[in-house]
């Protein structure tokens, strides 16, 4: 996120594009609906009709994928209206002109085309948007898990900076994310083509200074993310895979073509909570102590690192990951030694000056600090790119829409989307064996629109057999309006019922590397 | 009677929700919302309730596990340990480094992470470093 959640309440206008906030992000709902009740503009786009919906001044439900024509549309009307920042553009951005160009091209008539919006509604989300300032923008996976990820995310980002919302307190570009420290996940380096603090692996003064600091030479060239590693596997040429805390034999796209990848494996070591399903295929497994059993930190949505505590010991033999990968190292004849998790924050601190640079355990409390925190005296960041962007000038990318990889056709005539319910998180390892959130919802379902039921035959928990290019199963059925006629929904968190099974592996955006969860196209036979 | 209340970050979403653990006799037995927390203002959702739910769960691992012929067997750490990295070591020494990914984590903290990547990029000598940032 740009801004901080808690500025969600000073916008003017709060923008929501695919997330299911209320269900996925229940505390940022409670700001949006704040915000509303201070009264800010809540426009909200998603292919379904979400909770949050019912509290918009204008809801649409746009076709799946057709995020970059909706937006484009969007802000070929702000340009028309003269509603444009046209100072902040002038000062702060490059490359307008050819934008222009490019979003001209989409007419309030060919986006209804695309997108299924009345003009009407599309006028009405440009007007609120562009004239209720600041603007808040907010998304999550509906904008990311496509094709076109990128794409839909420098089209948020374009029209936020012609309105002028980027770098304003109570405005930016917020992607919510969807784990506790996925945000400090990135900012710890557990990517291919970055150290911590995002500095490039392939720069020669971050390689070298990185190097010196632990004491080996470490690669310069990127390496594989996770979807170029099921190739690999695949192809026999990565042996071995360690995978820590994750259950990517569930979260994965396309479940049969990962579960050959891992067994095509020499060695699969698996440190888990749980016996997760992938843990299930491992070789060897290392039982890991939860969150509550250690100290450490986290980075939050809004890039505010915290500390946790530990509250009580580990459970059996069980060990705090840090202690296991120190050990592992050990074995394997790199010596990491560490007394404590603090420890390890004041080398990370000092390998990654400009964001974690000034904080210390000391100094995070119990509210934790915002980076960029480049020094001790620093107060942390509330809200990014405040007199500049990172880069310089702020980029208006020129896009064109492009469709998802699949559409429905005669064979497979529904569209598929997939997501997060209320009471569970993501492939479920934690919320199904919590008695008062399984109790919620204790298997899958896959939601149909009573339209699409009725031409089916089609009754409330009839199980279906939903088949699409790569796999087929079973899941009773939920009759609902919360999905247009022609798409089906279901979600992610049941492994008798994995999602992955008909997902497509092959369709992921080029750049990001992204698999196109959201969209699909699936048959539907009632048996 | 010996009890204790822990401040803590709920491991769910990313929203980072301020909790507090409540310990009864070293056993975690709730969670409580903090009410200064900036993000959260003494509020929760129906997860971040039911936090320390999953924590007690009997399915926790208690013990590490070596597969021997297609099943499961408990080990203590020096076997499972010694096990896995002899069997790094060889994958290493015979195909290179490239040839081992490793995948961190969303759920660890950010120390962990740090040594997760550390221990692929030092220890091991690859770039081969994700986590589902994606997914």
């Amino acid at each position: 996120m740009t801004n901080s959640i808690s500025e969600i309440e000073e916008a003017g206008c709060i923008f929501v594009i695919g997330s299911n906030t209320t269900a996925c992000h229940p505390l940022i709902a409670r700001r949006i609906i704040r915000g509303k009740e201070k009264g800010a503009k809540l426009i909200v786009a998603d292919p379904r009709n979400i909770h949050l919906a019912r509290f918009a001044d204008v809801a649409v439900r746009h076709r799946l994928g057709s995020d970059v024509a909706l937006l484009n549309g969007m802000m070929r009307i702000i340009i028309h209206n003269d509603w444009h920042a046209k100072h902040y553009i002038m000062e702060r951005t490059e490359e307008f002109e050819e934008f222009c160009r490019v979003v001209e091209t989409y007419p309030p008539e060919k986006v209804e085309n695309i997108t299924g919006v009345h003009p009407r509604d599309l006028e009405r989300m440009a007007e609120l948007y562009a004239t209720n300032p600041p603007g808040s923008l907010l998304y999550a996976m509906g904008i990311t898990q496509h094709t076109t990820g990128v794409d839909n995310v420098k089209s948020c980002c374009n029209l936020a900076m012609l309105c002028g919302y980027v770098g304003i307190r109570g405005g930016g570009v917020n992607p919510l994310r969807g784990q506790n420290n996925v945000q400090g996940a990135c900012d710890m380096g557990g990517l291919p083509n970055v150290l911590p603090g995002y500095q490039p692996v392939g720069d020669p003064e971050v390689n070298n200074r990185f190097s010196t600091a632990w004491g080996r030479k470490i690669p310069d060239r990127p390496g594989l993310t996770i979807t170029d590693m099921v190739p690999a596997m695949l192809d026999g040429k990565l042996k071995a895979l360690y995978v820590i805390g994750e259950n990517p034999k569930l979260s994965d796209p396309d479940w049969n073509h990962f579960h050959h990848a891992l067994k095509n494996l020499d060695l699969l070591i698996v440190q888990d909570l749980f016996l997760s399903e992938t843990a299930q295929v491992a070789h060897v497994v290392f039982p890991a102590a939860s969150a509550a059993e250690k100290d450490g930190t986290f980075t939050n949505s809004e890039r505010r690192c915290m500390r946790i505590n530990k509250a009580i010991e580990p459970l059996g033999d069980s060990l705090p990951d840090w202690e296991i990968i120190c050990r592992f190292s050990k074995a394997i004849g790199y010596d990491m030694t560490y007394d404590s998790p603090e420890e390890i924050f004041r080398e990370m601190a000092a390998l990654t000056p400009k964001l974690y640079g000034g904080m210390t355990y000391g100094r995070l409390g119990i509210e934790g600090l915002m980076w960029p925190c480049p020094d001790n005296d620093h107060p942390g960041t509330q809200y990014l790119h405040k007199d500049g962007f990172a880069r310089g000038k702020g980029k208006f990318h020129s896009i064109h829409y492009r469709p998802p990889a699949e559409s429905p056709d005669d064979e497979f005539p529904y569209f598929l989307t997939t997501g997060r319910m209320f009471a569970h998180f993501h492939t479920g390892t934690m919320t199904r064996i919590s008695p008062h959130l399984d109790v919620q919802q204790p298997k899958g379902y896959v939601d149909i629109n009573p339209k699409d039921a009725e031409a089916l035959g089609v009754k409330e928990s009839d199980v279906l057999l939903i088949s699409s290019r790569r796999g087929e199963m079973e899941v009773p059925a939920r009759l609902t309006t919360s999905v247009e006629p022609g798409v089906v929904f279901m979600p992610i968190h049941f492994g008798e019922s994995p999602t992955n099974i008909l997902t497509n592996a092959d369709a992921f955006d080029p750049l990001a590397k992204i698999p196109e969860f959201k969209v699909s196209s699936v048959k539907i036979k009632k048996l | 009677m010996n009890g204790k209340i822990v401040p803590s970050v709920c491991s769910y979403c990313g929203t980072g929700c301020g909790v507090l653990f409540q310990v009864v006799n070293g056993k975690l037995v709730g969670t409580m919302p903090l009410k200064t927390h900036p993000v959260n203002e003494g509020k929760l959702c129906i997860k971040g309730w039911h936090l320390h739910e999953y924590v007690n769960s009997p399915t926790r691992l208690r013990s590490p596990l070596i597969k021997m012929n297609g099943r499961f067997r408990q080990a203590t750490w020096d076997k499972a340990l010694h096990f896995a990295s002899d069997r790094l070591k060889a994958i290493i020494e015979k195909y290179g480094p490239d040839s081992v990914g490793v995948l961190v984590s969303a759920k660890i903290t950010n120390e962990e992470n740090y040594l997760a990547q550390k221990f692929a990029r030092a220890a091991i000598g690859t770039n081969n470093v994700d986590h589902c940032a994606r997914l």
